[in-house]
């Protein structure tokens, strides 16, 4: 069965990241974006979930909870980015109460390149990651394999290459966080737009220190049109000249009790 | 095209074809890289640092595949840091150089990294080690990364013993920017770190401020 695959965007203030999801055989893309702003992160992701060339699901979330101050866009196989995300998430959670303080980017990504470079690549979740801590803001991308880079802005998945066309022409250090959402939402568009594996609604999630704005759908670029016409033809339209009703005699020929176990 | 398969590049592995360089000068090393970071025929990121450091006076350029080679840098950092508390003084590069060697040769046929090791110790002064599929030999300079093979003429031609820190400097800038001309591989900035008795000094060097050779 093809997996599905999910493609987020998140958009990190500073960071951007996309990425694209596949399934087993076939490309899904989606593409999620991390985008860094002056102290917050935007998270961008589109919500086409593809099984093959057949969308599965057209409103999926790609955005994860990690903990509180940090986010996982997740493109790659539905299944592995879902799995992986909430184990770390919850790793991060006993980490967090063992240690006392708020977890640190740096430490969930260090816990998920372990983890899939412990799979060789056999688990298909190429992630963006992306939140705030004591340290300030903070956006990497992890791949399959294992290997992670820290960047200001990325892009992963099969709209990818168009979203980071987007992001190279105008992204600009310390930008507003107005401004860094139009800038993920637009380099979501153009992946929505130019790529196959991408569609649907435009999600964002702007992290900054002590407050996460979950914006989900911030722009439903796709709506689904509304029918002008009808097939149905109205009761009435065929006159009827008589009718004639039989009634059918049916006999109980067999009736059986079966008790259920309840207990 | 997007086919049955989709693209090439959303399924390839990131692999850092790659430049590196590192050579050793009278009180210390240069180590040098690109920062180009390819999935099948895309960049995935264009300003990477493969010069990672393994302990205050050690550091260790990447190669080949990119979760493999970082994978190593990470696990050698912590043991490094282990033995160096240990032992109660700073590690020896020689011992980086080995624990690099280990991993290479006992994963040998599961991993494809190639890290070159380099770095200054009390002891021996300036240092490189190439770890190449598991060996460890000690070489006055090493390269190493697909780029590599465009340069072994140049690099054969213009060393000479005796280099100053300078010289040196100059000769890592000139190899990497004619490896990133010719190699599809190799591009974006280029990364230089200098190591001495009495510092750490990284430096990047943009892509305009790279030497020009006679076709640019």
């Amino acid at each position: 069965m093809g997996s599905l695959l999910k493609t987020s965007i998140c958009l990190h203030h500073c960071f951007i990241c996309f990425s694209s999801l596949q399934s087993n055989s076939l490309l899904n893309l989606n593409f999620i974006l991390w985008f860094a702003v002056k102290d917050g992160v935007v998270l961008g992701a589109d919500t086409r979930a593809t099984e093959g060339m057949v969308v599965a699901d057209k409103n999926c979330s790609k955005i994860h909870y990690i903990s509180p101050n940090i986010y996982c866009c997740g493109a790659g196989t539905a299944a592995d980015t879902e799995m992986t995300t909430q184990i770390i998430s919850s790793n991060l959670e006993l980490h967090s109460l063992s240690t006392g303080r708020l977890p640190r980017v740096a430490t969930a990504n260090r816990m998920l390149k372990q983890m899939l470079f412990r799979y060789q690549g056999y688990i298909g979740a190429a992630l963006v990651l992306g939140g705030v801590d004591c340290n300030g803001p903070h956006l990497y991308s992890i791949y399959p394999h294992g290997s992670t880079d820290k960047l200001p802005y990325v892009t992963m998945g099969s709209g990818s290459l168009a979203a980071m066309a987007v992001f190279e022409d105008r992204y600009k250090p310390d930008m507003e966080e107005e401004e860094a959402k139009q800038l993920v939402r637009d380099a979501i568009a153009a992946g929505i737009f130019n790529d196959l594996g991408s569609g649907s609604n435009i999600d964002l999630c702007v992290i900054t220190k002590g407050k996460v704005d979950y914006i989900r759908p911030h722009d439903e670029a796709n709506k689904k049109g509304v029918r002008t016409g009808d097939y149905k033809y109205k009761r009435g339209t065929t006159s009827v000249l008589s009718k004639v009703v039989t009634t059918l005699d049916l006999e109980l020929v067999e009736e059986s009790v079966q008790t259920m176990d309840t207990s | 095209m997007l086919g049955e398969t989709g693209p090439e590049w959303t399924t390839e592995e990131v692999k850092t074809g790659t430049t590196i360089i590192a050579i050793e000068f009278a009180g210390g090393v240069v180590l040098g890289s690109d920062s180009r970071v390819s999935a099948g025929e895309s960049v995935v990121n264009r300003v990477m640092n493969k010069l990672s450091p393994l302990h205050d006076r050690i550091y260790c350029a990447l190669s080949g595949s990119a979760a493999d080679a970082q994978t190593i840098a990470e696990i050698v950092n912590y043991q490094l840091d282990v033995h160096s508390i240990e032992i109660g003084e700073d590690p020896q590069v020689r011992s980086a150089a080995t624990l690099v060697r280990n991993i290479s040769y006992k994963y040998k046929e599961e991993l494809s990294a190639h890290l070159i090791v380099a770095g200054w110790d009390r002891r021996d002064g300036g240092q490189v080690f190439a770890t190449l599929n598991g060996l460890l030999t000690r070489q006055p300079f090493a390269i190493g990364g697909s780029g590599s093979s465009y340069i072994y003429g140049f690099v054969d031609a213009e060393y000479r013993k005796g280099m100053t820190k300078e010289e040196c400097q100059q000769f890592v800038v000139n190899t990497l920017a004619l490896a990133m001309n010719r190699d599809g591989s190799s591009g974006g900035v280029a990364y230089m770190v200098t190591i001495d008795e009495h510092s750490t000094e990284e430096k990047v060097i943009l892509g305009n401020d790279l030497p020009t050779f006679f076709d640019q």
